[in-house]
């Protein structure tokens, strides 16, 4: 789990005088689940394609278990991908498509058929070697794109936004199933999403992208409590980003009211941004809250109710069991640890307040129910 | 019309009833037909001593496609393989040529085949025939000129379906084969030759058929020696040895072998549901 595997140096890339990517350094280690995580545009395919050896960095080096490999061509690495929209042979059954590298390797027929065969049984499709491509499901195909990379015993295995074309419940399956085979099979997963809750489930480290550039690295817990900047913050999750004033170690200002943080190493009365998660916040009443407010909005979701609340002209989203009915007014409490301060970043004010919430949440349904519109390799 | 076809297909099938089924009726009644209107095999009895005819045009038309098909392939497929601007220059070059008339084309061919022709008068510039020691190489009135007449004719026939599948093939499966580890030939041959085969399907029927049954090409390059099926069937019909009962029975075999050759060959591509069968 520690040993370095793959490295981009100083990664660059330029299509005409676009930059796609911009001095990425990325190292990537061995049996590690590491996803590329960002907005369409931002880079993650482009990255995935510089390790398949599909495209050359414009500059930098790439280096594979410490050799230099920019000019490797892809059917000489030890790399297998599983295509965003699957790409299998259509002329070749679900058998010959899993068995399609081995035959190329000149691998003898027994144990070709005994290999394919285990890896069909690995991806849950025992009995389905002879069935066309055709007459496969969207699941099915997924999974023998998946039996087909694997197959080879690659020591990476790149995964280009595998379950974009698959429905939510499939998704939730494909999900638990792909990190399964990684933890059986022990091999480095390469996963490339936009879909935050994807990566923050399956992976080991979290590379958070945009414009070309890494914004974050780290587990997914650290992404998710310690983004480091707005666009971190409001890229995973929900999250209010509220401008604030670092007036010592451990307190900072919002709205003129000092909070008690857990953050220190700012300069004193630097301004920051301060993130608070919506389910970092107690609801009590007014008297004895720490911001008061009046709800303007409340949505049952099931496990709690998505509140709105108006402080002082900015609208926060609160996650809480408590019902609370619009016109209330209501006081908040924030525990230290709910408070996160980042530093000002070029994000710094992009994302506003709560006002466009349900716009904002609909957004995100239909992305998740036609994910195909926004992913589909119009990154280069 | 009683049934659940579309109103508007009703011209299609009137069409197809007048100038398809019609003919192809008329022309199988002939061949049972005596000239005196009743029923009879004679024509097909007769058909053994026309063996040599059947043999050289099936020759011919099968040389002339494998030809077509050697060279219009690596020219498609380079066709394919090219950037658009390319793309669109080369097909007008293969286009030119049929806008112009098939009649003139081939006739070209034989000021320059001929005895006296340009070929032969660049060989005898050069010296060529001196150093033989011969008035002129034979060139028109051969085999090979029909050959040429056929390949220089079709090839465009061939190239067109061949590109177009090619141009169409999701480039994600080529870098999926590259990815699996196949060199470039290895990713020519284990995809996209094999997912071309549709339109090879395609390019081999339309070059072979028109082949097989053509007069003009045999009777100005062959020059009436190398007898075809088509120069046999039009002199049932407007030649001196006027028959069209028997013309039709020739006509008869020869459709019935190359739907036989095209059904045979469509079961090799089985499984490509875009294959070609007429």
């Amino acid at each position: 789990m520690s040993k370095e595997l793959i490295r981009l140096s100083d990664c660059v890339v330029k299509f005409d005088d676009e930059i796609i990517l911009d001095h990425l350094n990325l190292y990537i280690n061995d049996k590690e689940f590491l996803t590329l995580l960002g907005p369409s545009g931002c880079g993650k395919t482009t990255t995935l394609r510089i390790i398949g050896g599909f495209l050359s960095p414009t500059s930098g080096d790439v280096f594979f278990d410490g050799q230099r490999c920019n000019d490797v061509p892809p059917h000489k690495r030890q790399v297998n991908t599983v295509f965003q929209k699957y790409a299998l042979f259509p002329h070749l059954n679900v058998f010959e498509n899993v068995a399609f590298g081995l035959r190329i390797a000149k691998v003898p027929d027994g144990e070709v058929t005994q290999r394919v065969m285990e890896m069909l049984e690995v991806v849950n499709l025992k009995g389905f070697e002879r069935r066309p491509i055709s007459a496969l499901s969207g699941g099915q195909q997924q999974r023998v794109a998946i039996a087909r990379a694997l197959v080879n015993r690659p020591k990476v295995l790149l995964l280009d936004e595998p379950l974009g074309a698959l429905d939510m419940r499939l998704r939730k399956d494909m999900q638990s199933e792909l990190k399964r085979i990684q933890q059986e099979l022990e091999i480095t997963f390469v996963y490339v999403t936009h879909d935050q809750e994807e990566a923050l489930a399956m992976s080991d480290t979290v590379v958070v992208m945009d414009g070309g550039l890494i914004q974050q690295i780290g587990t997914p817990e650290d992404i998710y409590n310690e983004p480091k900047n707005a666009f971190v913050a409001d890229f995973i999750g929900e999250s209010n980003i509220l401008d604030g004033i670092m007036r010592a170690d451990g307190v900072v200002e919002i709205f003129n009211r000092r909070f008690q943080c857990l953050d220190g190493g700012f300069a004193k009365d630097e301004p920051v941004d301060v993130v608070i998660r919506p389910e970092d916040v107690d609801i009590v009443p007014e008297t004895e809250g720490q911001l008061r407010g009046t709800v303007t909005q409340v949505t049952f979701k099931g496990v709690h109710y998505d509140t709105i609340v108006d402080f002082y002209g900015f609208k926060w989203l609160i996650q809480t069991t408590d019902y609370c009915p619009v016109d209330s007014r209501i006081g908040i409490k924030i525990d230290p640890d709910g408070i996160h301060v980042m530093k000002k970043s070029a994000y710094s004010g992009m994302f506003g307040d709560y006002s466009s919430y349900s716009e904002e949440y609909d957004e995100i349904g239909d992305a998740s129910l036609a994910p195909d519109e926004e992913g589909s390799g119009d990154e280069e | 019309m009683k049934n659940k076809l579309d109103r508007f297909a009703v011209p299609y099938v009137v069409w197809m009833a007048i100038f398809v089924v019609a003919p192809i009726l008329l022309m199988v009644v002939y061949a049972f037909t005596t000239e005196g209107g009743g029923f009879t095999l004679a024509n097909f009895a007769d058909l053994g001593e026309y063996l040599p005819v059947f043999t050289r045009s099936f020759k011919l038309a099968i040389v002339a496609t494998l030809i077509c098909l050697l060279m219009g392939y690596p020219m498609a497929y380079l066709m394919a393989k090219e950037g658009v601007r390319f793309q669109r220059v080369a097909m007008a070059l293969i286009m030119l040529p049929m806008w112009m008339n098939f009649l003139l084309r081939t006739y070209s061919w034989m000021s320059i085949l001929e005895n006296n022709g340009l070929l032969n008068q660049f060989f005898r510039a050069i010296g060529l025939l001196d150093a033989l020691g011969v008035d002129y190489i034979p060139l028109i009135r051969t085999q090979g000129a029909v050959v040429l007449g056929m390949v220089y004719n079709y090839l465009p026939f061939m190239i067109l379906p061949i590109y177009s599948v090619i141009v169409k093939l999701d480039s994600s499966l080529l870098e999926a084969a590259r990815d699996l580890g196949a060199n470039s030939f290895g990713v020519f041959r284990k995809v996209i030759f094999p997912l071309s085969l549709p339109g090879i399907l395609s390019g081999v029927t339309m070059v072979f058929v028109p082949s097989v049954s053509t007069f003009a090409i045999s009777r100005l390059l062959g020059g009436g020696e190398e007898l075809m099926l088509g120069d046999l069937i039009e002199q049932q019909f407007l030649g001196g040895a006027y028959d069209p009962y028997l013309g039709a029975a020739i006509a008869m075999v020869m459709m019935v072998i190359v739907v036989v050759c095209m059904v045979v060959m469509n079961h090799f591509g089985e499984g490509e549901e875009e294959a070609v069968l007429l």
